[in-house]
């Protein structure tokens, strides 16, 4: 794959490596910036969702009388009005609305769509639902016990993407594994074994989920929603409706934030079939109640681990047994069982690992993509058992982990050849930063105990389909089109500067068309921290095609050959040590446009598809995708303090050394490493959905508690490593997630080294801290 | 709407009269209404922030304040803090701090902060974390957004 997209002089840059603004700045300043929720179309119909008020029934009928019979309600729909389609990114076992059977609390059961929004939530409430309860299985070990109520009773009918292994209400059984675990640890010195468990976390986009479809008079269907991908939004509601994809087209507009929540279907399936079925344009915003029980959280892990080193910290074998909870429907989940399980041997050179996990179906909301993927919680526990034999054998923790570190090419876990490596220098950078060699110069407040705690991880960036077309227009300005969807983390930016430096044209003279399913290339999605990566590659190589036409046309009009020609800074081409020589590149495309060549258009297409898997040197089975990614690396270090009191965690202090391969816009990283942290910080400290009999007792950010400016310190460093990316785009990788990955590692291992125990459950309450810091007789076994 | 509480006020330095419901938010009104969606929905709990508009020099949720008790009152919205073009300060030192990320919670946090500013010219990063802590930014933002804030008090004193 290595084809020289990086091989641009990135020493005379004009736009790759500076911290460039933002290009839509300015409208979100100004308020102009518009987003689902901001939109509108004449005619426009307001739609409000009815939630299941049971875990798990049957539904055995619906009388909608009262609903339809309130003045300004156009169309009240129930799974009866649906088509019987199943949608699902690794399984298809997702109906648009429920059908027969309910099967988690808050499933929208029907729909309706009015004149305003307040009456359409009025007569969504009239509707009046008939139901069988069932059984629910509200908890994993509910859901494994015999003979168990089964969520799916279809499961072995339902179309999956990948060989699954699944029985009851286990969705996917995946083993990994390479050496001899036992031969591993019978070599170890020292053994370290825990339970962990991570709790459900919310996304919590402050903008929440929503979507607006129109139907045109040929019964085509525009559709407006909050999403991570247009793509996976037309895949999801015409499989979903059982449409033609030809039929719908998918457009975003501003997103107020996704962090995996916008990135498979929410309320997209219901407004086409409201719009279908009215023939008006129709809205549905969720409400933050609505967001928090009706779309996707983050898989609550059980993990049991087990690490063996050597006395000289040498780690000798891992051992990773889990359990997700995934909730009512498959979404993400498979993916984020394989990913996790692929992470947890941890950036580390571990001769022997296995890992085992199990996806579990609930009668809950489904589990799905959240920022990290199942990563932070698999680093949760290896980076605190790493710190753990650390701690016993007095060795300093980064020391520890440079003895480990992976190195040059690997492998990672299964056998990937690593084709980039900063993991050695992020350590060293991170124990060479002046600030955190000076961390103990100040005392401690009173009534503080203070700890320093250290985490690292990998996190991959790659996956799936990407292009990109770049149009040379007339007047030499360039539309730079990709199906990529900006949420907020700056990629239409980065891709536009990316183009730019390719081209060696000034920023302003690129313009990011906004996505679309009819006329942009495909983009799997902005997810697995891959956008930079995936489709700034697409675009540098679409940019090498546009420079390759130019100077073909340019060869042409200079009477020389192309390759004496070079494209020079402020847009123009001209001949190779001949100055004066030159075109810009406006007069080349003009030509191309009314006389020779036609119109110059540059595209590129691909999938990574280099194998995670190793047959010669590792055993997988059940594992949900082939390939993956290039590996982006992370440590991570934090200050707390501990109230002696109240046991409330304060992070004062926090470090982050990241390789990104190479940064595009270091302020864009530094912004995906803050937010990466200060979500990682809530899963660590605060947040947790909480559950009763499968009902979420806390939809609301009066309950849920996510991080306030208060909450988050303001010394937070990143220090930006560049071990260059060869099939990245000047060198680059990705940045989206790697940021929370090691986090709440790190603040766990922090207050351990505070108050000399271990917390293994997040979040880590002041409760939780305050049962650590008592005698451990009084402890109890949890 | 015939049962609708007639209301005068101002808002970005026009004057309006609308006819609302005695339940309608502020933020219903200004959004549905008024056509200005710079103030967004996040919770309507008033927990978020994100519908932070300024009533009479004070920043106030939209989502909790009711239109039927804003007659005569000064409103300031996100699209009235930029004048001809010219950004206001807060909104220029975001601009510069390269603190506006996915962009939902900037309206709020612009009138949160300019509130802040006006009550105390000189804070320091403790005083602005307290000042914007209830204007959640999940992006998180916060160390910017801060940055923003005393760059903004920076330039005033010059």
């Amino acid at each position: 794959m290595d084809d020289g997209v990086t091989s641009g002089s990135v020493d005379s840059s004009v736009s790759v490596g500076r911290s460039v603004l933002r290009l839509e700045t300015r409208e979100k300043l100004t308020g102009a910036a518009k987003y689902i929720a901001d939109l509108s179309r004449p005619n426009m119909l307001h739609a409000a969702i009815l939630g299941s008020p049971h875990a798990h029934a049957r539904i055995l009928g619906y009388d909608t009388t009262a609903a339809r019979a309130v003045p300004g309600v156009h169309a009240v729909l129930t799974g009866a009005d649906f088509p019987d389609g199943r949608m699902g990114a690794f399984v298809k076992d997702e109906p648009p609305i429920a059908q027969e059977k309910v099967r988690y609390i808050g499933e929208p059961v029907a729909v309706v769509a009015a004149d305003d929004e307040a009456t359409a939530r009025r007569a969504a409430q009239l509707i009046d639902v008939e139901y069988e309860e069932l059984p629910a299985v509200v908890t994993p070990e509910d859901a494994l016990a015999e003979n168990a109520a089964l969520v799916h009773e279809n499961l072995a009918d339902y179309f999956m993407v990948y060989d699954a292994i699944r029985y009851g209400n286990v969705l996917s059984e995946t083993t990994l594994s390479e050496g001899d675990v036992e031969k591993g640890f019978a070599e170890a010195d020292i053994v370290v074994e825990g339970e962990f468990e991570t709790p459900a976390q919310a996304h919590v986009a402050i903008e929440p989920c929503g979507a607006l479809a129109e139907i045109d008079d040929a019964g085509r269907v525009t559709l407006w929603s909050a999403n991570q991908s247009v793509f996976r939004v037309q895949a999801n509601v015409c499989e979903s409706l059982k449409l033609p994809m030809s039929k719908l087209r998918s457009l975003t507009p501003r997103i107020g934030g996704g962090f995996g929540n916008k990135m498979e279907a929410h309320v997209q399936p219901l407004v086409v079939q409201l719009a279908i079925v009215t023939r008006r344009p129709v809205k549905l915003i969720l409400s933050r109640e609505e967001d928090f029980e009706t779309v996707r959280v983050r898989h609550p892990f059980k993990i049991r681990m087990r690490t063996g080193a050597k006395k000289d910290g040498t780690l000798v074998a891992r051992d990773t047994e889990v359990i997700l909870d995934g909730g009512a429907y498959g979404d993400d989940s498979p993916g984020v069982l394989g990913y996790s399980l692929l992470m947890s041997r941890g950036p580390y050179a571990i001769p022997h690992a296995r890992a085992h996990g199990r996806l579990v179906y609930t009668n809950k909301i489904r589990s799905g993509a959240f920022r990290g993927f199942g990563n932070p919680q698999m680093q949760f526990a290896g980076e605190t058992q790493i710190d753990e034999i650390a701690t016993k054998l007095g060795i300093d923790p980064i020391e520890i982990r440079l003895r480990n570190a992976l190195r040059g090419e690997g492998p990672w876990f299964l056998g990937q050849k690593l084709a980039s490596n900063g993991f050695v220098e992020c350590l060293e950078r991170l124990r060479d930063d002046e600030g955190w060699m000076n961390r103990k110069a100040a005392a401690p407040k009173p009534g503080k105990k203070r700890g320093f705690g250290v985490a690292a991880g990998a996190h991959i960036s790659g996956l799936l389909g990407t292009g990109a077309i770049v149009r040379l227009l007339e007047d030499g300005t360039v539309v730079l089109n990709t199906g990529a969807v900006d949420i907020g983390q700056g990629s239409d930016t980065v891709l536009a500067q990316i183009c730019a430096e390719a081209l060696k044209i000034p920023l302003d003279r690129v313009a990011v068309a906004s996505p679309d399913t009819d006329g942009s290339p495909y983009n799997w999605g902005t997810t697995a921290s891959r956008v930079t990566f995936t489709t700034g590659r697409s675009v540098a190589l679409a940019a090498a095609e546009v420079e390759t036409q130019v100077k073909a046309l340019a060869a042409d009009m200079l009477e020389c050959a192309a390759e004496d020609l070079e494209l020079r800074p402020g847009g123009f081409v001209g001949i190779k040590g001949v100055p004066d020589k030159q075109l810009p590149l406006f007069v080349v495309s003009l030509q191309a446009h009314w006389r020779r060549g036609g119109p110059i258009i540059g595209h590129h297409s691909w999938v990574f598809d280099r194998p995670a898997v190793d047959p010669k040197r590792a055993i997988a089975t059940g594992m949900p995708f082939r390939q993956i990614g290039v590996y982006s690396f992370a440590a991570q270090a934090v200050e707390i303090e501990i109230d002696d009191v109240t046991g409330k965690t304060d992070v004062m202090k926090v470090w982050s050394a990241v390789d990104v391969g190479r940064a595009i816009n270091p302020a864009s990283v530094e912004g995906q490493m803050d937010g990466g942290f200060v979500q990682g910080l809530g899963f660590a400290l605060t947040e947790e959905v909480v559950f009763d009999q499968g009902r979420i007792v806390n939809p609301s950010l009066m309950d849920y508690k996510v991080p306030t400016a208060l909450d988050v310190p303001h010394a937070m460093k990143t220090i930006i490593v560049e071990a260059r990316e060869p099939d990245g785009p000047f060198g680059a990788k990705g940045v989206g997630e790697i940021g929370l990955v090691p986090t709440p590692a790190a603040i766990a291992n922090a207050i351990a080294d505070a108050i000399k125990a271990r917390l293994r459950r997040l979040p880590m309450t002041p409760e939780r801290a305050l049962d650590a810091m008592l005698p451990p007789e009084d402890v109890d076994a949890s | 709407m015939s049962d609708g509480i007639d209301i005068a006020l101002t808002v970005n330095k026009t004057a309006r009269s609308v006819t609302v419901p005695a339940g309608e938010t502020l933020l219903e009104t200004l959004r549905e209404r008024l056509a200005l969606t710079g103030a967004k929905r996040g919770c309507n709990q008033g927990v978020c922030g994100a519908c932070t508009v300024s009533v009479d020099g004070m920043p106030v949720r939209g989502c909790l304040s009711l239109t039927a008790n804003c007659a005569g009152a000064e409103i300031v919205t996100i699209e009235g803090m930029a004048t001809d073009g010219m950004l206001g300060r807060i909104q220029a030192a975001l601009e510069q701090t390269g603190a506006v990320q996915c962009g939902f919670c900037t309206s709020g946090m612009v009138i949160a902060a300019e509130a802040l500013l006006r009550a105390n010219p000189n804070p320091d990063a403790a005083d602005v974390q307290a000042g914007i802590s209830g204007n959640l930014c999940r992006c998180s933002g916060y160390r910017t957004i801060v940055d923003a804030v005393l760059l903004a008090a920076a330039d005033g004193r010059d």
